[in-house]
């Protein structure tokens, strides 16, 4: 089993507030390790780092031996890596289908050439001549996308030429999560992948995630309910206030004093209302 | 030294110009963050406002001023109501257009009540000039700083010291948060529309009375100036642009003493994308313009467009091709094909701007790029057209986006402005460079299309030949749509930060859909210059790269059959109704303004 994600120091500093501070996780291959802590501990944070959407001030983040802590997020999805978003973010336009291919980017051959000026141009003439061998490929990867789809049963299979804004708050979730494994990634960083789901959604959820794990993919969970987390998780780090306070089996995890005083003693653990927690604070219309 | 001093003067008083228009703008984008184009509407509006005051009633300076200052304060009330406010929760693109449209409608209004030739604006200042250090003052250029003063002082007051000023300032700082405050959010953007609009006008009487020239064609100008201003100042920062219009007017006025009046504009939108690129918060930063909020530009409601069955376009193509057969007469022929080469821009634009959702208001750039690129190649090289209209597209398309590829990091707003610079400076530098493009007196005897040794030039042959490249290119794009390209663009458009993430390189994309969509452009432009015979830096102004936005939004953002039915219906149906030139623009202005407001996703539905 090799380290396939290594982080070292990691700190990142938004003005006057240090929202990761000097933050050391790792996760091993086959692993499915969660990141826990109330809202602000700078669990967010952390993906963007890794992911490359945001610049750390300090610290390294290696990734299946490489460092990308420079790496734009576009090269580091080529690498494996695939992330979803805490507050879902689908291409709204776009149909079921076309969503999921998109996570199949970084693995187009038709979209291979790398080479500036004529590596686009041998990508335009490669779509629109479209030989055999780009056309078997589409072919390829839209049976992909179905079976990928039949995850989620029959919730989105029948969707396909559906636009994603059309779908439930729940189904757009599911787009992304599909999306995502379209990447074949070697890394998972699932977001909150169950915020705004009703009990039977989050319980399937779980479902999917632990059938993921099971098949092998590795796994960077953040995720509030804390029941999901204990029942799935290797290992568990919890963080406050951007630090890390905790982290071991979900069973040390769950009885350190520090992470009850820091986390759990504000709120139920395990409890049924997690999304109390979560309070989106996307717009003041809400309330107007 | 003496000349040095006049110019500085000169660049001062038309600094202070400058500042009364940008002023207005600032205010604006702070509590509305709305790029206002109908401003220079109104900044023309006030001049003749102003100059019928003095023409017809005779009024002294004092009261044609208040009499152009509270006519401009009622017309930005209603552009604020008409404009912006039913627009509120739309993309934000949405009211930026609605203002072009108003600008659209307010200048033709002022050119058919007061006619398009220029007027002078008499004024009745006592003719004496006050010398100082080598140069002089005349009593209008105190008047002007006198005026730029008064403002600027009475406006921080209003600001500072009342409580409508106090609610401007607090909408502009957080205007969500003014609403739940109890700050009646409508008020604050009327009195700002009002006050900034006022300002406007008065901007243009002065200048009217400054060159003591005024003419229905200068608000655009006026617009540009303004933003100029106001991006090197730091956009929504009232102080800053203060500054930054005198800095302009100062640079401009050095500028022409160095190299020529015809320098003049480049000065101002090299500026401009200076800035953009490299302080895009101008001098003052103020407020963090390039936020990570997603702002894109697109303008994509969510919609299903409309499903063409394929039966019927190709139908329709076959009536188009056969109509020709049916009728000879010229008059139709020659409308069609104006309106087929509206449909090889709409079609570039609608690439860009719809499926790739970067908005340009450069597009007619491309046009003269690819007409004055098939026009040397003929005449300077020899070239057959054959060889030389296609390479025409294809220099178009390299040029093209080499020039807008530095803009590529913008967003939203920036990427509009941008575009609209680098397409006068595509303009202004064929105006300049008069060794290759001849300046000002443009190319004339540009040789008509010949084909295997046949020239073309019977309205039908024409029609045909035209008719075939539209057919050829939307074929083209509806294949580039259905590859992986299709969606890669679109994703590109619907959120750039998730596209990252799964592996996009964005300027990758981007620059894709301009290579792709400057070919189409540029060849529009070389067909459109051969059939001329004669263009110049005019030919292919900003006012058709506006046209040929409303015709994509009028087909439908992103939609290849949409742009096409866009170009035959803004350009085809006029023309067939006889609808004369003037009334023209204020029909576009008028369908821009309609379509924003109700069927934003165009006719056959965005894609």
């Amino acid at each position: 089993m090799g380290r396939l994600l290594d982080i070292q120091g990691l700190t990142r500093r938004f003005g006057g507030v240090t929202a990761v501070v000097s933050l050391d996780l790792h996760v091993d291959e086959g692993e499915l390790v969660s990141v826990i802590g109330p809202n602000g501990a700078g669990k967010t944070t952390s993906f963007n780092l890794i992911s490359g959407l945001d610049r750390a001030d300090a610290g390294s983040i290696r990734f299946n031996g490489r460092a990308i802590e420079r790496m734009r997020p576009e090269a580091i999805a080529a690498l494996g890596l695939a992330r979803t978003f805490q507050h879902g973010r689908v291409f709204a336009n776009l149909s079921v289908e076309d969503n999921v291919l998109i996570g199949a980017h970084t693995r187009l051959r038709a979209a291979r050439p790398g080479w500036p000026v004529f590596g686009p141009i041998a990508e335009l003439a490669l779509a629109l001549l479209r030989p055999p061998a780009v056309a078997r490929e589409d072919r390829a990867l839209r049976a992909e996308v179905r079976e990928i789809l039949t995850l989620f049963g029959d919730r989105l299979s029948n969707r396909l030429d559906h636009p994603a804004y059309s779908l439930s708050y729940a189904n757009r979730r599911r787009v992304e999560i599909a999306r995502a494994l379209a990447l074949r990634p070697r890394l998972l960083l699932l977001d909150e992948p169950t915020a705004g789901m009703n009990p039977t959604e989050t319980a399937e959820m779980q479902g999917l995630i632990a059938s993921l794990k099971a098949r092998g993919t590795t796994i960077l969970l953040i995720e509030h309910k804390l029941e999901m987390v204990m029942q799935l998780s290797d290992r568990v780090y919890v963080l406050d206030d951007g630090a890390k306070i905790a982290e071991g089996s979900p069973h040390s995890v769950r009885n350190d004093p520090a992470v009850i005083e820091a986390y759990l003693g504000h709120s139920d653990l395990g409890g049924a209302e997690p999304a109390a927690l979560e309070t989106p604070t996307s717009g003041s219309r809400a309330w107007a | 030294m003496s000349s040095f001093i006049d110019y500085t003067i000169n660049g001062l008083v038309i600094g202070n110009i400058y500042a009364l228009l940008a002023v207005g703008l600032a205010l604006i984008f702070g509590v509305a963050n709305l790029i206002n184009f109908a401003h220079g509407s109104v900044y023309t509006l006030g001049a003749y406002i102003g100059w019928a005051a003095i023409t017809f009633l005779h009024t002294p300076l004092p009261a044609t001023m208040g009499l152009v200052f509270v006519a401009c304060a009622g017309v930005g009330v209603l552009i604020e109501r008409i404009g912006l406010r039913p627009l509120q929760g739309r993309a934000r693109i949405a009211p930026l257009l609605a203002t072009i449209g108003i600008s659209f409608v307010l200048d033709q209004i002022v050119q058919l009540v007061f006619s398009p030739n220029p007027r002078a604006v008499p004024n009745d200042l006592p003719d004496w000039r006050l010398n100082i250090g080598g140069g002089s003052i005349g009593a209008l250029d105190l008047l002007i700083a006198a005026i730029g003063l008064v403002s600027a002082g009475l406006l921080f007051a209003f600001l500072r010291f009342t409580r409508l000023g106090f609610a401007v300032r607090a909408t502009a700082q957080d205007r969500e948060a003014a609403q739940q405050m109890g700050v009646d959010v409508d008020t604050v953007n009327s009195a700002v529309f009002a006050i900034a609009s006022a300002l406007g006008g008065l901007s243009g009487l002065l200048v009217g009375m400054y060159y003591n020239h005024i003419d229905p064609g200068m608000s655009f100008q006026a617009t540009l100036k303004g933003i100029v201003a106001v991006v090197i100042g730091g956009v929504g920062n009232v102080p800053g642009a203060i500054v930054g219009s005198l800095m302009l007017g100062l640079i401009e006025s050095y500028g022409i003493a160095l190299f020529g009046t015809t320098y003049r504009n480049l000065f101002a939108f090299v500026l401009l994308i200076g800035f953009l690129l490299w302080l895009p918060n101008g001098l003052f930063g103020g407020r963090a313009v390039l936020s990570t909020e997603p702002l894109t530009g697109s303008f994509i409601a969510p919609s299903r467009p409309l499903r063409v069955p394929p039966w019927a376009v190709w139908a329709l193509a076959g009536a188009a091709f056969a109509l020709p057969l049916a009728t000879g007469a010229p008059y139709l022929l020659q409308t069609l094909t104006n309106a087929w080469l509206a449909a090889m821009l709409a079609l570039s634009l609608t690439l860009i701007s719809g499926t790739t959702g970067q908005i340009s208001f450069g597009q007619a750039g491309l046009l003269a790029i690819g007409g004055y690129a098939s026009a040397l190649l003929v005449i300077d090289l020899g070239a057959p057209t054959v060889v030389s209209i296609p390479v025409a597209g294809l220099i178009a398309s390299a040029l093209g986006t080499l020039l807008v590829f530095p803009a590529f990091r913008l967003r939203g707003h920036y990427i509009a402005i941008a575009t609209l610079a680098i397409g006068e400076i595509v303009s202004l530098t064929i105006l300049n460079w008069e060794s290759l493009t001849g300046g000002a007196m443009g190319i004339s005897g540009i040789p008509p299309i010949s084909l295997l040794g046949q020239e073309i030039y019977s309205a039908r042959a024409v029609y045909w030949l035209c008719l075939a490249v539209v057919v050829g290119l939307a074929l083209l794009q509806t294949r580039l749509l259905s590859s992986h390209l299709g969606r890669t663009l679109r994703a590109v458009r619907e959120d750039e930060i998730a596209a990252r993430s799964y592996g996009i390189r964005i300027d990758r994309y981007k620059a894709l859909a301009f290579a792709f969509g400057g070919f189409g452009a540029g060849v529009s432009g070389a067909i459109a210059a051969h059939l001329y015979s004669y263009i110049n830096h005019q030919t292919f102004d900003s006012q058709l790269s506006l046209l040929a936005l409303t015709m994509v939004i009028l087909g439908g953002m992103g939609n290849v059959l949409g742009a096409i039915l866009g170009a035959v219906a803004l350009v085809g149906l006029p023309e067939l109704f006889r609808v004369t030139a003037e009334y023209r623009i204020l029909i576009y202005g008028i369908a821009l303004l309609l379509l924003i407001r109700f069927r934003p996703q165009g006719l056959l539905g965005a894609v």
